[in-house]
């Protein structure tokens, strides 16, 4: 990415927000993630920090004195972050995360269209989308819900024009260039091709999910009887 | 727990009304899981609850939504009430509103509909004892997280709170009458232009401030939906973080006030941020208010934000 589009605007009263670029490229969000741990780390006063893509809403506590100071410690953070990135020709990435996916049409109702629409046998399509790793490119619409990036362009698909009222807990799912868990039960619009059957949110746990920005998702596929013993349901 | 019967300090939900939660300042450190802030909508009413009874503001309170609720004393306790007219009383007894007052062990607190103002704030000396989760009591029920298992109150809850032990504490006290606000069927937010405000066309901005939005049905505490000109918005955005009180406008041009359980990333275009010091007022807004825009400059609403957080006497958040 290049350097100069890099700024921070403020958003509201104790709100500002820190853009490294305008398009978004997964290569970014290790980085992203590194600014983010170390703003929480390294600065004062910040209440609450939300990556996404190619941006971090960085909120501040109302009665912060030095927001000159606080600006230009983010602004430098920022910079270094860049900068090692750059100079990194293998930039480091999050951890990897290894999920077991039943792929079927029990727990995948799309699994069949998805893969007739590509010209391709449900067994390719599986092999295509559990043969990459994925990056964390934000997390947010749901509690753990990871967008991960990027599909293979043979099994790109749109979402369904109009959204499921119910989307199981666990199920996989392709939108265009991304792929996801949902981490509970919730309405929503994506090829649903497979589940896994890992619980990916606790509401009462400290860690509330195995995500962080920057990290790597593998997906593992998994038969029947595995997933059952997983815990999986069909 | 929540349902269990207790003979300890506390208060039974004889009746939870229409939508009652239990609210603290919100829930930080958490929007890169996914998770949403929460906390109490009318933060002007939550505050003066817990302050005329010397609590700290972080202290959880009741946020009661249109009201219709009950609630038993299990012992003697020493309440506040703040936000919205319910007509509340006591046995048959009225109860004034943003006043401290006594609920003795076996008696009745009761809230009618609210006659003005949507949501009302019940504060006990000490604040409610709940365990946090991840640093808050608030609840979010969308993310399954706080109050009594994550979710609204339901009736027979029981909310326990400290023995009431302080004599001082039950001295009757009350909002001074310059601080207290009134609800209105119209009313004009001001607006901190910021994020995409500057890829709107100056003819949709002058369309924006310029018109009088209604407040649909359709607002709760992750947003109000306005109802008006519809204004032709950018397109092609990358989802980023939303700040609270940011104003998005979706595809079909209706602004979108997002609130405090609102969804931590979103893809649609903002206007800029709603005044802080504005937000108790909307929190009170019923549907069919009428709400128009005005731009603040940033340095003016800081200071006023930073006024009623020292004022309160915490780093509000």
């Amino acid at each position: 990415m290049k350097n100069g589009s890099l700024r921070l605007a403020q958003v509201s009263e104790t709100s500002m927000m820190l853009y490294l670029t305008n398009v978004i490229d997964i290569s970014l969000a290790p980085i992203i993630g590194r600014i983010t741990q170390r703003i929480k780390k390294e600065c004062a006063d910040i209440l609450e920090l939300t990556p996404s893509y190619t941006s971090i809403l960085i909120e501040t506590n109302p009665l912060a004195v030095e927001l000159e100071k606080l600006e230009g410690g983010i602004m430098s953070i920022a910079q270094e972050e860049i900068t090692r990135s750059l100079e990194n020709e293998n930039p480091q990435s999050g951890k990897l995360i290894e999920l077991p996916v039943y792929y079927h049409r029990d727990v995948g109702p799309d699994i069949d269209s998805v893969a007739e629409k590509s010209g391709l046998l449900v067994e390719e399509l599986i092999s295509i989308h559990s043969g990459r790793d994925y990056t964390v490119c934000a997390i947010g619409f749901a509690p753990g819900f990871a967008f991960l990036a990027e599909v293979d362009e043979r099994i790109n698909h749109p979402r369904h024009k109009r959204p499921r009222a119910i989307v199981p807990g666990g199920s996989v799912g392709i939108a265009e260039k991304q792929t996801a868990v949902y981490p509970s039960e919730t309405p929503g619009g994506w090829q649903i091709i497979g589940n896994c059957p890992i619980p990916l949110y606790h509401p009462n746990k400290k860690q509330l999910s195995p995500f962080e920005i920057g990290d790597q998702v593998r997906f593992v596929p998994t038969d029947r009887k595995t997933y059952i013993q997983l815990g999986g349901h069909v | 727990m929540s349902k269990a019967k207790h003979s300890s300090s506390g208060l039974t939900v004889i009746r939870p009304g229409v939508q009652s939660s239990l609210q603290d300042l919100g829930r930080f450190g958490v929007a890169s899981q996914g998770l949403s802030q929460g906390g109490a909508m009318d933060l002007h009413a939550h505050c003066w609850a817990n302050k005329i009874l010397e609590n700290s503001v972080n202290c959880p309170t009741l946020e009661i939504v249109i009201g219709l609720a009950e609630f038993k004393a299990e012992s003697d306790l020493q309440l506040a009430l703040a936000g919205a007219e319910m007509q509340a009383h006591i046995d048959g007894e009225a109860v004034g509103n943003w006043f401290s007052f006594s609920l003795l062990q076996g008696q009745t607190l009761t809230l009618k509909a609210a006659i003005s103002g949507m949501r009302s704030y019940l504060a006990v000396s000490g604040g409610f004892q709940i365990e946090p989760i991840l640093g808050s009591v608030s609840t979010v029920v969308r993310n399954q997280l706080g109050g009594l298992d994550g979710d609204m109150l339901q009736t027979d809850d029981f909310l326990p709170t400290k023995p009431h032990v302080s004599y001082a504490a039950s001295l009757r006290s009350y909002v001074p009458r310059s601080f207290l606000p009134e609800y209105s069927d119209t009313m004009t937010l001001r607006v901190i232009e910021s994020y995409q405000s500057t890829d709107f066309s100056p003819q949709e901005l002058k369309k924006f401030y310029q018109s009088e939005y209604i407040l649909t049905q359709d607002c709760d505490r992750m947003g109000a939906r306005l109802t008006g000109e519809p204004i032709n918005a950018p397109t092609g955005l990358i989802s980023e973080g939303i700040a609270l009180g940011a104003i998005q406008v979706p595809v079909d041009g209706q602004p979108i006030i997002l609130l405090n359980d609102r969804q931590t990333l979103g893809g649609y275009p903002k206007i800029g941020c709603v005044a802080r010091v504005d937000l108790p007022k909307l929190a009170q807004a019923r549907p069919g208010t009428r709400i128009g825009f005005t731009p603040v400059v940033l340095v003016k609403a800081r200071d006023e934000w930073q006024e009623f957080s020292r004022y309160f006497g915490s780093s509000l958040k």
